[in-house]
């Protein structure tokens, strides 16, 4: 997806593009067919590099043609009085105002099916005193339902917005989150949803100039949930801090993909996206994209991915993918690890009288401690911690993943 | 006073070509206030004995016993043998990251006395302990035993050994990889553990070395998974001379 195309899409055009096109640049291995119009996005079948990971079979025909016209949610909102939360119909002009071109067929559908839009705008130089938290709770997987959601932060704002998902649902939506110059926002999604829940969500960050944007994912519950953060600049000096927390069980598909387009100077990213697993078939995947455009002089970024296996049988994997079109930048980096708790570190702990269920909590809150310390909402640091705790008695009497 | 007792003790490990005899019939025993030296060459089951002792699951028991007042340690888990009061400090300590120096201890000592140690008293403890090891401030910060060097982990072990304050202690070649300095740190560590004489000490080596700084009441020489030998000191000053060579034929 380039910006030309995302401009011309919304003035109407419905003619996809590769993205090749694009003045700027001389074609990036990110691109991929942007546009509105679903029928540009042919019915993905699991060999394409985008969906290469996903269990196609799980989707429940999102990426299909399962209608999108299920209601069976409900929303609550909790926000800061400062903070204005609407529904509002899907021409309101603030939807795409992100400059966001669906990617992909399901977010494509979405588009096209979600019949309301949840408006969320935090007025110019307000300082919010409190999370404006939107809970969504699914009332059943029956029917796949659509969702949109526009989060705009205005001029010097400064506000923590929170969505939840539990329940039950088979959900696609788009979330569009866009700050404006020198605004502050930290946006957190978090995903707890029922065990029967497939979730294909893609957020579109625009960071405005001199804007700081810290977008955290967090994943717990569901069947299947795939998350697509995409993320670019409208002007030079914003700082975008990307953060990530996800925990499988046996048997659940969690997956995280990311790109970050350095399409203005002197911007800057970090990633960090943390995941642990336990039991057999828990899988996830993390695909890390980050593209300097020739323009993007004078950035820096650093992405890291780290996981950390308890059990045998689950899979963990990372792809982190770095393309340098400029040498005119400060810094670019990545990382990815997954390591195991095994026999021999719990063996380790044990000798000194550590209990083996204290042994793996001891190391999975060590591993997530900084990341939680990292997201810097205290109502949602004591929730992450409970939940990861909640998720270890689950794996309580699993043996540690062995050595060998 | 306490008393561990090892009797006619014989472990195997499984192989490619199927179970192993590493240990023949060992026969030991360690009161409060006696430091054993168990010496031998290579593969001589050492490590295998000490391994036993503290529970690893790639060793198992096929016969004998192994009584802690008269306890079956052998009946118990890894941890509960920690909590009976054995420690086992391991040649090649493990890496585990993400979990700090400081948290490992805490909890660890919390597991050892069944109650969380009061907080003042506490870090004060752990940082005197350190500051005897010559151990910097901020290895309390920084991730168990990752990224230590050789030394740094021998005295993370002895430090261990000195704040959970077990019964007995079993050194698994505690001396290996050290340079002299670094030796008679951890050898006063293992004194000042020792020094009130209600400890016992198990420290396998394969040099004499350290015998010159821990002195053994006992050795034992161990060869092919059995005590060849017993005696006094003077039975680390003859191995001192001549190696192990009437014990294997050659020199090891």
């Amino acid at each position: 997806m380039t910006t030309d195309t995302a401009q011309q899409a919304q003035h109407g055009l419905t003619e996809h593009s590769h993205g090749a096109g694009a003045p700027d640049h001389g074609g990036s291995a990110f691109d991929t067919i942007a546009s509105f119009d679903v029928a540009d996005h042919p019915v993905p079948h699991g060999r394409e590099e985008e969906w290469r990971f996903t269990p196609m079979a799980r989707l429940r025909g999102l990426h299909d043609d399962t209608p999108l016209d299920g209601h069976d949610y409900e929303v609550s909102v909790d926000a800061d009085p400062q903070v204005v939360v609407e529904t509002v119909e899907a021409a309101d002009p603030r939807r795409g105002s992100s400059g966001y071109v669906p990617n992909d067929r399901p977010s494509a559908r979405a588009w096209a099916e979600a019949d309301k839009v949840l408006a969320i705008t935090v007025p110019a130089d307000v300082v919010a005193g409190k999370p404006t938290i939107v809970r969504l709770r699914g009332l059943s997987a029956e029917k796949a339902a659509a969702g949109h959601v526009v989060i705009t932060a205005e001029r010097f704002s400064q506000s923590v917005v929170v969505l939840e998902h539990e329940g039950s649902a088979a959900f696609a939506d788009n979330v569009e989150i866009i700050t404006h110059d020198g605004a502050r926002l930290t946006l957190v999604t978090l995903q707890d949803w029922a065990d029967d829940s497939v979730h294909l969500s893609h957020h579109h960050v625009s960071v405005g100039r001199d804007a700081v944007v810290k977008h955290v994912v967090v994943s717990f519950g569901g069947d299947l949930v795939r998350t697509s953060v995409t993320l670019d600049y409208a002007a030079p000096g914003g700082d975008a801090e990307l953060l990530g927390l996800y925990f499988a069980d046996s048997g659940q598909h969690l997956e995280k993909r990311l790109f970050v387009d350095h399409n203005q100077p002197n911007c800057r990213s970090n990633v960090l996206y943390k995941g642990a697993l336990q039991g057999g078939k828990a899988h996830t995947v993390w695909i890390g994209n980050v593209l300097i455009r020739p323009a993007a002089e004078g950035i820096s970024t650093y992405e890291l991915n780290r996981n950390l296996v308890l059990t045998d049988g689950a899979r963990a994997d990372s792809v982190p993918n770095l393309e340098i079109e400029t040498g005119e930048i400060e810094g670019a980096g990545h990382a990815s690890a997954t390591g195991r708790f095994d026999d021999e570190q719990l063996f380790y702990l044990m000798a000194r009288g550590i209990p083996a269920d204290e042994a793996r909590r001891l190391v999975v809150r060590g591993f997530f401690t900084e990341l939680i310390n990292k997201i810097g909402v205290p109502e949602i640091a004591e929730r992450l911690t409970a939940t990861v705790e909640r998720e270890l008695a689950i794996g309580e009497g699993l043996p540690a993943a062995t050595t060998h | 006073m306490s008393t561990l007792e090892i009797r006619d003790l014989h472990v195997s490990v499984e192989t490619e070509a199927g179970p192993k005899e590493i240990l023949r019939g060992v026969d030991l025993t360690v009161r409060s206030g006696e430091t054993h030296a168990i010496m031998g060459p290579n593969g001589s089951g050492k490590s295998t004995l000490a391994y036993s002792l503290a529970g690893h699951p790639k060793y198992t028991v096929t016969s004998g016993e192994v009584l802690l007042d008269g306890e079956n340690v052998l009946e118990m888990t890894v941890d509960e043998r920690a909590r009976a009061g054995l420690f086992l400090a391991m040649q090649y300590p493990v890496e585990v990251p993400g979990v700090s120096v400081s948290n490992f201890l805490r909890t660890a000592k919390t597991a050892v006395d069944g109650e969380a140690p009061k907080l003042r008293t506490w870090v004060k403890d752990v940082k005197e302990a350190m500051d005897r090891l010559a151990i910097a401030d901020d290895f309390a910060e920084r991730d168990l035993n990752t990224g230590f060097s050789g030394g740094e982990k021998k005295r993370h072990e002895i430090l261990q050994l000195e704040l959970l304050n077990p019964k007995f202690a079993v050194l698994d070649e505690t001396d290996s990889g050290l340079d002299i300095d670094a030796l008679r740190v951890v050898s006063d560590g293992v004194n000042r553990f020792s020094a009130g004489g209600d400890k016992g000490v198990l420290l396998i080596t394969h040099y004499t070395r350290i015998l010159r700084y821990i002195k053994p009441d006992f050795v034992h020489v161990f060869v092919a998974g059995r005590v060849a030998e017993e005696g006094g000191p003077e039975l680390a000053e003859k191995l001192e001379e001549k190696g192990y060579v009437d014990y294997v034929g050659t020199p090891a």
